[in-house]
């Protein structure tokens, strides 16, 4: 029996869709998920696009069939996190009770600063939110809702986080810790960031168009991304249910700023080619790149030049999915291993809309149009945090 | 002008928590960025910001702001130019 | 796996495998920190702009770092892991304030836990793995057995590991070991 890791199960929320089959054709159609602020209650609403799920918190607990009477125990993360996180685990057709060693692996940033924003006011405070505030309250949440028992945890390093928690995960399993895991990333909007982002002037007040010459930098969004992860001998049992391999990860620190990404990608080159040597997979077998181009004038030119440095002049297909969902932050990794692992399923190439003009040097040109049919082995997926934390994915056919 | 020079002198330490400089070490026409003070791109954003709040100036292209922080003179000159 | 240093700062007390290194007695951190940073004789400017949180990092792992021969080593083998509990709580909070007036950039850049780690590779040059987790109370078993995989797979040949904690009120722990 090999180490192998299989993803089994599927679950994605986003502003393009509230399940893996809407956002799906979403990504299918063109449709983007960016305008101005419609749900968050913040002054700044018609000044940003930003990738919101049309949905109300009570919307969304009525989704989940919870009483709208406890809303007070959930913040907008959880909720978002639990939708997702259900889809994957209904998906892979496993049952929580079933006895097998499950984790239950989580990422944001946010955390509960959704409720505690609009709830904290100084004075009159009514104290709920406290315990809903930690980065470790949605990943309980999500466990006891889906009935997860064992091993849970939570990681938090900025936009990075869900593939951090890929990784970790996959760990836990090679080692025989567990043999299943539920693990994904999750992030909701919030005035915090939306101003932490504005004060940073990083972001674009029309719709985001990573790799482009004319770029202005990021739309934030929110949403939730989940995969469930089986050894080897658990995947066996149904090999139906086995979607494609998580062959590859590696995580590095580009150890250049705080928050902006080295001129050469230093960080992300090393990410890439530990990861693609973990696969053992050649740049050429790449057949898709979800990058995490963000849309800002630094990540871009710096994750150009580390994908110029991996792959030469033979860069395969690629597309950033944040000019259809925005920036999810810890969320990000996990929605768009999501739609990695859609693209070797579904033999897709997603697009990106609203790009036009190629940056002058190095000139990456993402795809403009879906290309349905096509035989996909290996996607490498980018996610690159503040911090200088490098993450890359790579998930494989077969 | 040199009034407004020592004020922003000043008020840089605060903004950009320069706590082990005294206003006058720095040099009016040293450069800001680079190898003079070691100033980064945060550090750009903070001026912006301080050119807003305590000057009413509003810049909305940080690139805009290079040549107006090259050094606190040209910072000075700057919003002196605002003023008029 | 060895555990080569070891150093613990707390309540104004910094020891080093169990030895008394510094202490003061001063109940806010920044200026604790800000003497400790003196006594160490570093001269680094960027110190002052951290957070209370990457500061606390930034010293625990200078004292863990400072006899180590660190000559021959690959920059990308070396890594981190590290765990708290209140995320970065004491940041968001300062951050948040400054929302009244204006949001600043320089504080919002520190309202994520794993900036600590940047930091800390940025100082030194690291380009190896770094993860932060979120936990309830200090899992010196789990961190360890991290650490221990990272170095077992031969990913890295050294971990600078533990728990960074800075709390809402600024009570604060750090429990950082350099792992071979």
């Amino acid at each position: 029996m090999d180490n192998h890791i299989w993803i089994t199960g599927l679950g994605v929320a986003s502003s393009i869709g509230i399940n893996v089959k809407e956002n799906l054709s979403s990504l299918i159609s063109g449709k983007r998920g960016l305008g101005p602020v419609q749900i968050l209650d913040t002054i700044h609403r018609d000044s940003f696009r930003v990738g919101e799920i049309p949905l109300s918190d009570q919307q969304m607990m009525e989704i989940l069939e919870i009483p709208t009477s406890r809303y007070k125990a959930y913040t907008r993360t959880s909720l978002i996190g639990m939708i997702a996180a259900r889809e994957a685990l209904l998906s892979s057709g496993s049952d929580p009770g079933d006895g097998v060693p499950t984790a239950l692996v989580s990422a944001t940033t946010v955390g509960g600063m959704d409720k505690t924003e609009r709830e904290f006011s100084g004075a009159n405070v009514d104290s709920g939110f406290v315990s809903t505030h930690p980065c470790g309250d949605s990943t309980n949440k999500i466990a006891d809702f889906l009935g997860v028992e064992g091993y849970r945890t939570t990681l938090s390093t900025a936009c990075s986080s869900g593939a951090n928690a890929l990784i970790h995960a996959a760990r836990l399993i090679k080692h025989g810790q567990v043999e299943r895991a539920v693990v994904g990333g999750v992030d909701a909007l919030s005035k915090f960031t939306l101003n932490g982002f504005n004060s940073l002037m990083i972001i674009d007040p029309d719709e985001c168009r990573p790799f482009d010459r004319n770029r202005k930098g990021l739309n934030l969004g929110e949403g939730a991304g989940f995969l469930v992860l089986e050894s080897d001998r658990l995947a066996a049992k149904d090999q139906n249910r086995r979607m494609c391999r998580l062959s590859g990860y590696a995580n590095a620190n580009d150890a250049h700023h705080q928050t902006a990404s080295s001129p050469d990608g230093q960080g992300a080159y090393d990410a890439m080619m530990e990861a693609l040597a973990l696969a053992e997979v050649t740049p050429d077998e790449i057949d898709y790149i979800n990058a995490h181009g963000t849309g800002t004038e630094n990540n871009d030119a710096s994750e150009g030049a580390a994908l110029v440095r991996v792959f030469g002049d033979r860069l395969p297909p690629l597309s950033s999915t944040k000019s259809f969902t925005g920036h999810t932050l810890g969320a990000a990794a996990g929605i768009e291993a999501v739609f990695s692992v859609l693209a070797i399923r579904e033999g897709i190439l997603f697009p990106e809309p609203g790009f036009e003009e190629a940056m002058e040097s190095p000139s990456i040109r993402p795809l403009t149009q879906v290309e349905q049919g096509v035989n996909i082995r290996h996607v490498l997926s980018n996610s690159f945090g503040f911090g200088g934390n490098n993450s890359t994915l790579i998930f494989s056919k077969t | 002008m040199d009034e407004l020079i020592e004020k922003l002198k000043v008020e840089l330490i605060e903004q950009l928590n320069l706590e082990d400089m005294e206003p006058g070490e720095i040099e009016a026409t040293a450069p800001l960025f680079g190898d003079g003070m070691g100033l980064d791109s945060i550090d750009a954003l903070e001026i912006i910001v301080l050119l807003e709040k305590e000057y009413d100036i509003k810049i909305s292209d940080p690139r805009e702001g290079k040549d107006i922080m090259y050094s606190v003179a040209s910072l000075a000159e700057f919003i002196e130019s605002k003023r008029s | 796996m060895e555990l080569i240093n070891n150093v613990r700062i707390a309540g104004g007390q910094v020891h080093v495998r169990g030895e008394a290194l510094f202490s003061l007695a001063e109940k806010d951190f920044r200026s604790f920190g800000r003497s400790l940073y003196k006594y160490l004789g570093i001269s680094y400017a960027k110190f002052y702009k951290m957070s209370a949180l990457s500061q606390l990092g930034f010293l625990a792992s200078e004292i863990l770092l400072k006899d180590h021969e660190s000559s021959g080593l690959d920059p990308g083998e070396v890594s981190l892991v590290f765990a708290n509990s209140s995320s970065s709580l004491h940041s968001d909070v300062i951050y948040q304030e400054s929302l009244e007036n204006k949001p600043s950039p320089a504080l919002f850049v520190y309202t994520l836990p794993n900036i600590v780690i940047g930091e800390i590779c940025i100082r030194n040059g690291f380009r190896g793995e770094g993860v932060f987790f979120i936990q309830e109370n200090f899992d010196k078993e789990f961190i360890f057995d991290h650490a221990e995989e990272l170095i077992s797979s031969g990913r890295s040949t050294l971990c600078l590991a533990g728990w960074l904690e800075m709390d809402m009120e600024g009570d604060y722990l750090a429990d950082l070991s350099l792992l071979i």
